[in-house]
């Protein structure tokens, strides 16, 4: 494989990246989970960089890990919310990111309820853009730090067979993990039931399944999505009791999936709604793993694309 | 003046020959053959080019009055002309909505210092309902009176069945065509481009082509029960052809545009987020495309219409879901039409000429759109093979807001004349 250079680019998505590229993320961010396994976790590499870190959504997870992976590195973290940036006075976003670029910037992560943003934002400034989930469109640390997860527990994402169950329609975690498996040379599957399934879905590189059973058989790796719960109101699905029977992901319902079958979930979980409620406690839950990893992935986006020498 | 040895497509008149063309006191007087020029009289080189009648776009939005920082009357007549057309109607979705005959009466005061001196003619849409609210009939009879030459609740489309009926059955009766963007918003609420791969891609939420379907099917069998002329708004879908060609055989009087942007783009234009290819309805896809072809070319589809939509470069430049609907027309349609539906041999040029001039006249009943001696001496002269890149920046229009630049084009008018005056000519 070939090392690929990240300095200056923008992390958009998984979708279209390359096989290359993500390994070469994987691998940086292994390095630096050594960093998280220190006493003193504290390395100068960033030092004298400022990251801006806005979120235009509520989060506490993904915005801590950022800041987390900023601080660990030494790099300046500024935290901008949307309840308090100038959004709420009226200025547009780009007015937004011209600020903080002329405010001397080196990189903004973003997280926003609107699909594209970070893409048109990329075009607006020239310095690197971190997208921290944008509306219903990707995810791309999460899909890193499940990639990441994997490797870490399979030794190769090759050939695995991942499921992921739960409202794949309105899901940014499924969509970056669909384009960086298929990268990986993962089989994916989406599981959810049909009003939860985006248009077209079976043109993506994917099995479809709405039957639980079937889609969860054989499986090497099940990840479960969050359920939203004011889908109810819109007529997607009619209680959460009826989805928890059909779609939740239960310990009998893993008995389908291969007898070493590993457990994923982005978080926030509904225990006892879309996974069962002692599931995430099985020894095959990788939940915690995934929560350190996303602070690795996390310093191995920044190092990367602000270039920085080792 | 003397249009001097163009080949000139007048297809009202089942014209297309290679002659002259004379006007004289704003009106034609002589068509074809070789004519003599007076002394002192202008005589204009038209050698290579096509004479045609004066284009005429029968959808656009001028945004007066209340949002002439997207367009006003002067920037948008004068891009109608630069576009080559003599003569638009404008939509009443204005700030306030156009739906008293003050506002109507205004507007044509306002035009008359630009018609035939730096712009096109300018005839008015009235709104269907007071405020666009779909609540109340707008006194329909005084906008007609005041010169309203149809009316339309466009972008606030009418969900109320009922209310559509007796708007159409009031209409009707003053003879007045009915304008209609068919769509049930209970099924694209919160949309910004067509569902489907694409948008579940982007993650953006899509606008099914069903939406528009059942209520193109709902208003053609409203016109039925009302004998009201029902005019379906920008058909952007194979299947809404489908149902229009079905109750036109039916006897519907239904009559049918779509614009330049549906036979040339589909949903993929919207990678990259690029709000300049977002607009309602929303591109589609390639089979779409081969039905809306295949309407323009039966007839189903009677004219060619843009949907001329301007908007401030800031408005645009926001996020996918937030940025507006809608795109700049006048200055890309004719390129647009000859590029990709006469150059691939899907129309004729003379076809071409008819849908975007007689066609849309005869749907509004607005004069124009033929070169018979005696008429109004509105005329576009095109150079059918000249090939150009379009530069939103050098629009005319305040509205830079295209998908198509930096595309190459061919086709482009080259003179535009109102009333016998030439009010644009390429430099």
């Amino acid at each position: 494989m070939s090392v690929i250079n990240f300095a200056g680019r923008d992390l958009l998505g998984l979708e279209g990246m390359s096989r290359d590229e993500i390994t070469t993320i994987l691998d940086t961010a292994t390095t630096f989970s050594e960093v998280l396994r220190r006493d003193v976790k504290k390395v100068p590499t960033l030092r004298g960089k400022s990251v801006v870190t806005m979120f235009f959504e509520n989060s506490t997870r993904t915005r801590s890990s950022f800041e987390a992976a900023g601080k660990y590195m030494s790099a300046d973290v500024i935290n901008i919310s949307g309840s308090t940036s100038s959004a709420t006075k009226g200025e547009s976003l780009k007015d937004t990111f011209l600020t903080l670029q002329a405010l001397t910037a080196d990189l903004v992560v973003m997280r926003t309820p609107h699909s594209g943003a970070c893409h048109q934002a990329a075009e607006w400034v020239n310095i690197p853009v971190v997208n921290a989930g944008d509306g219903t469109h990707e995810h791309p640390t999460q899909g890193l730090l499940d990639l990441m997860t994997l490797r870490d527990a399979k030794g190769s994402l090759e050939g695995l067979t991942v499921a992921i169950v739960g409202d794949i329609a309105h899901s940014r975690v499924a969509r970056s993990n669909i384009w960086g498996l298929h990268a990986m040379g993962a089989n994916v599957r989406l599981v959810g039931p049909s009003t939860l399934l985006p248009a077209d879905a079976d043109r993506l590189p994917v099995t479809v399944f709405t039957d639980l059973h079937a889609g969860l058989e054989g499986a090497d790796v099940v990840n479960v999505l969050r359920l939203q719960l004011e889908r109810q109101a819109r007529a997607l699905f009619p209680t959460e009791r009826e989805y928890s029977r059909l779609f939740g992901v239960t310990k009998s319902a893993l008995r389908v999936a291969k007898p070493d079958v590993l457990v994923m979930h982005p978080g926030p979980m509904n225990r006892g709604l879309e996974i069962g409620g002692d599931v995430p406690d099985l020894p095959q839950s990788l939940i915690e793993k995934q929560v350190t990893n996303g602070v690795a992935v996390r310093m191995a986006v920044l190092y990367l694309l602000l270039g920085a020498e080792g | 003046m003397i249009l001097r040895g163009g080949r000139i497509i007048d297809p009202a008149n089942n014209l297309d020959i290679v002659g002259d063309l004379r006007v004289a006191e704003g009106k034609i007087v002589a068509v074809g053959g070789s004519l003599a020029g007076d002394s002192g009289e202008q005589v204009i080189d038209c050698a290579g080019k096509v004479v045609a009648p004066g284009l005429i776009d029968i959808h656009v939005h001028l945004r007066v009055p209340g949002q002439e920082y997207k367009e006003d009357l002067e920037s948008g007549l004068a891009s109608a002309a630069a576009g080559g057309f003599t003569a638009v109607a404008c939509m009443p979705n204005t700030k306030p909505v156009i739906d008293n005959a003050p506002i109507v009466r205004d507007l044509y005061a306002q035009a008359t210092p630009i018609t035939g001196k730096t712009g096109a003619r300018l005839h008015v849409i009235a709104a269907l309902s007071k405020g666009m609210h779909n609540k109340e009939l707008a006194e329909m009879g005084d906008l007609r009176d005041a010169g309203a030459v149809a009316v339309s609740d466009d972008a606030f489309q009418v969900q109320d069945s009922e209310f559509m009926r007796r708007a159409m059955e009031y209409a009707k009766m003053l003879n007045l065509p009915v304008l209609a963007h068919c769509e049930d918003t209970s099924l694209t609420e919160g949309g910004a481009m067509s569902e489907g791969y694409e948008a579940s891609v982007m993650g953006i939420k899509g606008m099914p082509r069903e939406a528009y379907e059942m209520h193109v099917a709902r208003n053609c069998l409203l016109s039925l029960m009302t004998g009201a002329h029902l005019h379906v708004l920008h058909v952007s879908t194979a299947r809404e052809v489908e149902i229009i060609r079905f109750f036109k055989q039916q006897g519907a009087n239904v009559t049918a545009e779509t614009g330049p942007h549906y036979w040339c783009l589909t949903d993929e234009a919207c990678r990259g987020y690029n709000t300049n290819a977002k607009m309602n309805p929303p591109l589609r896809t390639s089979a779409d495309i081969v039905g809306i072809i295949a309407g323009l070319q039966d007839g189903t589809l009677d004219c060619i219409a843009t949907d001329h939509a301007p908007h401030a470069r800031y408005e645009k430049d926001q996020e996918f879901s937030f940025a507006p609907f809608g795109i700049h027309g006048l200055e890309t349609s004719l390129a647009l039409g000859i590029t990709h539906l006469v150059k691939p041999g899907h129309l004729s040029l003379s076809d071409l000429v008819l849908r975007m001039s007689a066609a849309a006249a005869r749907i509004l009943n607005l004069p124009g759109g033929n070169l018979s001696p005696g008429a109004p001496a509105d005329i576009t002269v095109f150079d059918p093979d000249a090939t150009w890149i379009v530069e939103p920046e050098k629009f005319v229009s305040k509205g830079k807001n295209t998908p198509f630049g930096g595309a190459e084009l061919t086709g482009r008018a080259t003179m535009t004349i109102v009333g016998g005056e030439i009010v644009w000519e390429e430099a």
